[in-house]
């Protein structure tokens, strides 16, 4: 299990990268492991506004869908198209397949450093 | 009394002596008394199964099967070969759950995927899934499949079958969804309004073809000025003309549906039938119902499983895009094998006679002094006279013919299929000539 | 192989004569242009072929189906040659009403009995199966608030126990959905249930006895939360098979009501369907049941309701699926109908208490027709899940249980002998179960590979949901 020390991590499970004011969300190496093999993936447009704590797509594997939720509130500038191909690719390396980019980032939910998010999974 | 629990009254007694009851009634007693029972229900008491056959027997006889039927409007008689009856009575089909266990239920799945690839290479479109209750039910459910966020209207002409209106206009009470009725012009779709009416809150276009008159609308036009709007085109087709008419595909429906019931069903007093939907690959994802995929099993071996689950109910619940579980998998069934069984060339038989048959009628029909009302037709056409269209039914039906269906007193419905003959068709102007 | 693999040109069936009159054809505009695959098949293959087909496949009549929720009944023959007749068959539905009497006597018949063994005053048969029916009962509730002026309504209340359907059906008729959560116990928590309810609140969707197969005690109760908070309770009428002629839903406070036909009435499952969804209603929402219902008189006739919600399928339903069921119904009558039911509980008090000591219930009480286990126990201790024993079970020819449901049950089995099978065959099942449970301890391992002896092993599912092949390719 991999807890990369640069991100920042959501209790929902979702990884956060801030660059240039640009917020890049995944989900994390725990939560792809807890997922299993995933099949399909649900994102949001390019210009869609999303909102912390709310669904801004989903993740499905054979038998079960589960909701991705935004730590940030912002709108999406960018989103992967390239696991919506491959969604096997989060299973493989969940924190270079990332979802969705989002600018004008207006509130953040509270994250946690890599370290306390490993100790949140222990629980 | 009939009963079908083979315990006989001391093994169950047995039973629940065993588990520390006295009487069935201690089962029961967590329930409360005031909810219960008390003097019985009022039904008539049980029978054997002699008595019951005798009596549903008497009851059906009460109904009288027309040797010959001119009426189709949504329920067609064809031709069933023998064979199709033949196999959806085989028990382990016919008596089979949804085939959620893929390893015992290989069969029900192969036969699922052979129609999946049956139906979409007749409508020539990429995917289908494995059926819903009706046409009309699939007529409204690929509305729904047609709507996006910032497209919340659909288009429906007035000549689609009155019943598929009706149905589509239950469903969108229920989602919401805004539904144009498109004027029906010349026994067609009016075209005018529609290219006048559409616009970048579109979602979809439904038409009928040949629709609900029997007319062969300008289906390539219809599709044009749909996509011209960024709109999805709905076809609702019969599938026994595709063994002649362009398929859907090739007039550039998005989405095809239909009723399949003339594809080896029973007329049934209307049911049960098959609703089939068929898309681009690119709308799979919005197809509701189950879907039969492809896959391998741990050894390697080829078969078939349930797929893209994740769509349906059982998983998504409230986000799902329908809420179908149980579909008409043994109709699906019953088409597969007709399909297989006539082939390419037979469908193509069968459509040809359906539409030859229906000009043959129609030309007798006006050498009687009936106008028709439109000319391109296929296999179903609507006449108008000045004979009472009852008048005209009863002196039919007096000779064991069911006639055409009464539009209002002046136009009838007719219909023709491969299994009217040529004398049949000429008692019709014989006997509607005195009239 | 596929059908499609076994296509040679210039095969086939001689089926129809040649055309009779002068060949006519639409113009050049309409004429398909692209190639059909259709097989071509003598009649010999294809018959083989579909012989084939039904070898690999399980009904009933192959074996034990104790698949919870889905009352795998055994379905009589006497049914089946009933809808057989050409009486029945070859009717069209839109024959005039004089000769159709004894179709339309079929209808109203059915729907006498069903109201009566409901306890409903109305009944529409046109729901072409259990989810149709839900949907089309809520459309009911919809139209009912609506008559009424009052669109506040918009949520339906559906405990988090429920069939999957029940939501999927309250969105689907454009309401939004409030969860709540069941006790312990499975049943419905009153508390959070009056937390719940309000003035927007449009109805609640209710089966009793609950999923986990057991009857709710406070069922009068929690009508009267509804009820008094102006809203409708809704029956799913799934799990019917328990109750038949003991109790029924409308005493219990239930306005409208589904039945699955092909569930409770034996009519056969198809590999997936038809079925027959029927909706009963209480006699203020009559008025707004689907079109058509049979009006009686001096003769019997089709008439619609004067606020119907409109038609939910074309013509009258399932007609055929509904001649069996009636025929299920006169064949019982009001003794073997209750009778049907007992023993469906006897059966699965039956089973329940021959597995207890080893495999751990969920509910350890008096349960009705069906009963759920918790694998959770097993697998911690073997690593053996409930996927793993309903595999098992496959290759000793049983049907497994329902699997994974409901969902507030970990590692679920769903048992439901139901009363058409006999204490050899549940013993025998029972000795399967038993096996299996000592094979978890000592070879897990090979549990983890079943099924061996079916006609494939398990599948890569996977595979195919990321790489979905929905049809078969021509060249």
């Amino acid at each position: 299990m991999e807890f990369r020390a640069e991100l920042k991590y959501s209790q929902d499970h979702e990884w956060v990268k801030e660059e240039d004011g640009v917020v890049t969300i995944g989900i994390s190496d725990f939560a792809q492991s807890q997922l299993g093999d995933l099949v399909y993936v649900n994102l949001p447009e390019v210009g869609d506004e999303v909102v912390v704590g709310e669904s801004f797509g989903d993740v499905e594997s054979v038998k079960a869908v589960s909701e991705v939720l935004s730590p940030v509130t912002g709108v999406v500038c960018e989103i992967n198209e390239e696991i919506l191909d491959a969604p096997e690719s989060i299973n493989e390396a969940a924190f270079d397949a990332w979802f969705i980019k989002v600018k004008d980032v207006t509130e953040y939910d509270e994250l946690m450093n890599a370290e306390e998010y490993e100790a949140f999974c222990a629980k | 009394m009939g009963s079908y629990v083979p315990n006989t009254l001391e093994e169950r007694q047995a039973m629940l002596e065993g588990m520390g009851f006295q009487s069935m009634d201690d089962l029961f007693k967590h329930i409360p008394e005031e909810v219960k029972i008390k003097n019985g229900l009022d039904i008539p008491e049980g029978m054997s199964e002699l008595e019951v056959s005798r009596r549903m027997k008497k009851i059906a006889g009460k109904n009288r099967v027309f040797e010959t039927i001119f009426r189709g409007a949504g329920a067609y008689r064809h031709y069933i070969p023998a064979i199709v009856k033949t196999v959806i009575s085989k028990e382990n089909l016919l008596t089979a759950y949804t085939p959620y266990q893929a390893e015992i239920s290989q069969g029900i799945l192969q036969s699922i995927f052979e129609y999946q690839t049956m139906i979409s290479d007749l409508t020539g479109m990429d995917v289908s899934n494995a059926c819903v209750y009706d046409g009309a039910t699939a007529a409204a459910e690929a509305v729904v499949m047609c709507q996006e966020r910032k497209r919340s209207k659909t288009f429906v002409s007035a000549t689609v079958h009155p019943d598929v209106m009706a149905v589509i206009r239950t469903y969108c009470f229920g989602n919401g969804v805004e539904i144009v009725e498109i004027p029906e012009k010349n026994g067609v779709t009016d075209l005018e309004f529609l290219a006048a009416n559409i616009d970048d809150t579109t979602a979809g276009v439904l038409i009928q073809h040949p629709n609900y008159y029997g007319n062969l609308e300008d289906a390539a036009a219809i599709g044009e000025i749909t996509h011209g709007a960024g709109a999805r085109y709905v076809m609702c087709v019969n599938p026994i003309t595709l063994g002649v008419l362009k398929s859907p595909r090739e007039y550039g429906a998005d989405i095809a549906v239909g009723e399949g019931q003339p594809l080896g069903l029973s007329l049934g007093f209307g049911g049960p039938y098959l609703g089939f939907m068929t898309c681009t690959e690119k709308l799979v994802r919005k197809l509701p119902g189950r879907i039969v995929g492809q896959t391998r099993d741990h050894n390697g071996k080829v078969g078939y499983v349930l797929t893209l689950q994740a769509r349906e109910q059982h998983i998504r619940r409230e986000k799902a895009s329908s809420n179908i579980c149980s579909n008409q998998a043994l109709c699906a069934l019953a088409a597969g094998v007709y399909m297989a069984s006539v082939g390419s060339e037979g469908l193509k038989e069968v459509a040809t006679q359906c539409t030859s048959k229906a000009h043959y009628l129609a030309e007798g029909l006006k050498s009687i002094g009936f106008a028709l009302e439109y000319e391109n037709f296929f296999h179903e056409f609507v006449t108008i006279s000045d004979k009472d269209s009852s008048k005209v039914l009863e002196a039919l039906e007096a000779e064991g013919i069911l006639g055409g269906l009464a539009l209002d007193e002046k136009r009838i419905l007719w219909c023709c299929t491969e299994v009217n003959t040529k004398d049949e068709m000429d008692a019709v102007v014989r006997i509607l000539k005195e009239v | 192989m596929l059908i499609f693999e076994k296509s040679r040109p210039g095969r086939g069936i001689c089926a129809l004569p040649g055309n009779d009159v002068p060949a006519v054809l639409p113009s050049q505009k309409d004429l398909r242009e692209t190639k059909l695959h259709l097989p071509e098949l003598s009649e010999v293959e294809l018959s083989r072929h579909y012989t084939e087909l039904a070898k690999k496949s399980h009904g009933v009549n192959d074996g034990f189906y104790p698949l919870g929720s889905c009352t795998m009944k055994y379905n009589p023959r006497i049914n089946e040659e009933m809808a057989g007749l050409p009486q029945f068959t070859e009717i069209h539905p839109l024959q005039p009403a004089h000769t159709v009497q004894g179709c339309l006597e079929v209808l109203k018949t059915a729907e006498r009995y069903l109201c009566e063994i409901t306890g409903m005053d109305a009944m529409t048969l046109q729901p072409a199966a259990g989810a149709h029916g839900e949907f089309t009962g809520l459309l009911l509730i919809k139209a009912y608030h609506e008559s009424r002026g009052d669109k506040a309504r918009t949520k339906i209340i559906v405990p988090d126990s429920a069939h999957g359907t029940n939501p999927a059906s309250a969105a689907m008729a454009g309401y939004s959905v409030v969860s709540i959560p069941s006790r312990e116990d499975g049943c419905v928590d009153l508390d959070k249930l009056r937390e719940a309810v309000g003035p927007d609140t449009a109805g609640l969707m209710l089966t009793n006895p609950n999923t986990v197969g057991l009857f709710d005690k406070n069922i009068l109760e929690i009508t009267e939360i509804i009820h008094s908070c102006g809203g409708l309770c809704y029956y799913d009428g799934a799990n019917l098979n328990a109750v038949m002629g003991v109790v029924r839903p409308g005493d219990m406070g239930f306005d409208v009501i589904h039945l699955n036909l092909h569930k409770t009435f034996s009519t056969p499952h198809g590999g997936g369907g038809p079925g027959s969804g029927p909706v009963g209603c209480k006699a203020e929402l009559a008025q707004f049941l689907p079109s058509y219902r049979v009006a009686e008189g001096e003769e019997l006739s089709l008439y619609k309701a004067e606020n119907s919600i409109g038609e939910v399928k074309s013509f009258y339903g399932n007609f055929l699926v509904v001649v069996r069921a009636l025929t299920y119904m006169m064949t019982l009558g009001k003794e073997g109908i209750p009778e049907a039911s007992k023993n469906a509980v006897l059966n699965a008090n039956y089973m329940m208490n021959q597995l207890k000591d080893l495999y751990t219930m969920a509910y350890d009480e008096v349960c009705m027709h069906e009963f759920v286990m918790t694998l959770d126990p097993l697998k911690n201790e073997t690593g053996i899940s409930a996927m793993d024993i309903a595999k098992g079970l496959l290759d000793f020819g049983i049907h497994p249980p329902t699997m994974y449901f409901p969902l507030i049950v970990h590692e679920a089995l769903m048992v439901e002998p139901t009363e058409t099978e006999s204490k050899e065959t549940m013993d025998y099942a029972i000795s399967v179960f038993r096996d299996l449970y000592e094979k978890a301890h000592q070879d897990p391992e090979a549990l983890h590979m079943a099924p061996v002896t079916t006609p494939v092993t398990r599948m890569d599912e996977v595979g195919a949901a990321r790489n979905p092949v929905l049809r078969y390719k021509f060249d």
